[in-house]
């Protein structure tokens, strides 16, 4: 497995038969295949719709169906589809159970910086801040370091995406829960020790008292 | 029964250099992509749009903007289509980034008569800068103001000669929304059938809504 697929396989293990799942672009997406069989997990596609299915087969795809990022998509038996004030009311008013997104920057309040860097990358926010500031549940699903550099700070100083909102980061070195008292090591993958991950690291943290290794 | 019906150079006589225009779809689906054609073949320019984001370099929104006749661009991602930062970046396009869910609510806002909408998303991120802040009940809310057009360009799959849309999967999106808030409102539809062919319970936009409808 790959750093990527030992990330989202884990965030996989967090939703709930039942759930109803926002998954972000990237790596997020790759967590509906490991969804385990039997259980009942609704994607909503922010674009208008809920009972995102798989990607079509070459040339079955549908130009009046496609996912938040524009690409072709299918959706399950069950599925239905809304205009864009009654997808982001479901977004904003609670009716998401989790949200599944990447990270430029996540601090140790919880804060959140994905959608720009100033001068540089200024896409737009998308629906990441309301994504952010609705969802019941916050996983943030990434790499732990940007090639070396710590993601998980003490402070962001990027733009933020949304204040303390943020309530679970996963990432190939383990699984952190943002807490009231700032951030908690639970998991740990066993290829790493406690000290890689404070290296890892800028925030400061708190290793869980019964840290397990890390789900996978 | 006033006709509704005209040919798509008609419709296009009304749209004028500097008007402000919504534009229906998300990543140009449900976009009246022949409408975006015949603007581009028209030259008006000084155009603020108002849409979900900045399309592809081809297609969609991006086509106006690609051919520069965006003066400013009212968007909630713009992170496809590398000429709108290219042309953020040189000061050519003015953009102003609005949250998703937020710009839905703006146009609804705009077309339903309210003097706004109170929103969670943004709090305590650049997107509360200079807006009023209102606390209900103890939690902070962004007053964001309504979002109204001179024209409103939306993409039906079919519309019947009353102006009745009906939008196929997730090409509804933005769609029904911007057709409530714009002084004019022009319909590109597939197919254009008799009236009573489209099911009253299907009908997803009533006509009087829509001016003028042009079957693309």
């Amino acid at each position: 497995m790959n750093v990527k697929e030992i990330i989202a396989k884990r965030v996989a293990k967090e939703l709930k038969d039942g759930d109803v799942v926002n998954l972000g672009i990237g790596l997020p997406t790759m967590v509906a295949n490991y969804i385990p069989e039997g259980m009942d997990v609704t994607f909503q596609s922010e674009n208008g719709f809920v009972g995102l299915g798989q990607a079509p087969e070459e040339g079955q795809e549908d130009k009046d169906l496609v996912n938040a990022g524009g690409q072709p998509v299918t959706v399950v038996p069950g599925a239905a589809f809304f205009d864009s004030s009654v997808s982001f009311g479901i977004i904003r008013g609670g009716h998401v159970d989790a949200t599944v997104l990447g990270a430029l920057q996540v601090d140790e309040k919880g804060n959140l910086a994905n959608w720009m860097v100033p001068g540089k990358m200024v896409p737009g926010m998308g629906g990441a801040m309301d994504l952010v500031v609705g969802a019941k549940k916050v996983i943030i699903s990434m790499t732990h370091t940007q090639k070396g550099k710590p993601k998980i700070l003490k402070v962001c100083n990027l733009p933020l995406t949304a204040a303390g909102q943020v309530n679970m980061i996963i990432t190939e070195m383990g699984v952190m829960q943002v807490t009231d008292k700032g951030i908690v090591l639970t998991e740990l993958n066993p290829e790493y020790t406690v000290e890689d991950v404070k290296n890892a690291t800028e925030a400061v943290f708190v290793v869980a008292e019964d840290l397990k290794e890390m789900e996978i | 029964m006033r006709n509704k019906v005209v040919t798509i150079e008609e419709a296009m006589h009304h749209i004028k250099d500097g008007m402000t225009i919504m534009i229906g779809g998300f990543m140009a689906a449900g976009t009246p992509e022949k409408f975006m054609d015949a603007l581009v073949k028209k030259g008006v320019k000084d155009l603020t749009i108002i849409g979900n984001d900045g399309g592809w370099p081809n297609k969609g929104i991006g086509k106006l903007v690609c051919n520069k006749q965006v003066k400013k661009l009212i968007a909630s991602h713009v992170g496809l289509n590398p000429e709108v930062g290219s042309q953020m970046n040189s000061g050519e396009l003015e953009t102003e980034l609005v949250p998703q869910g937020t710009l839905a609510e703006r146009i609804r806002a705009g077309g339903n008569g309210l003097g706004g909408i109170l929103t969670p998303t943004g709090v305590g991120t650049i997107v509360e800068e200079g807006k009023e802040k209102i606390t209900v009940d103890g939690k902070v809310y962004i007053l964001e103001k309504p979002l109204k057009a001179d024209i409103a360009l939306v993409g039906a799959s079919i519309g019947d000669k009353k102006g009745n849309l009906y939008y196929n999967k997730a090409t509804k999106n933005f769609n029904p929304l911007m057709a409530t808030a714009a002084e004019l409102v022009i319909a590109g539809a597939e197919k254009i059938v008799e009236v009573g062919e489209i099911d009253s319970n299907d009908v997803m936009t009533p006509g009087l809504f829509v001016d003028y409808i042009v079957e693309v």
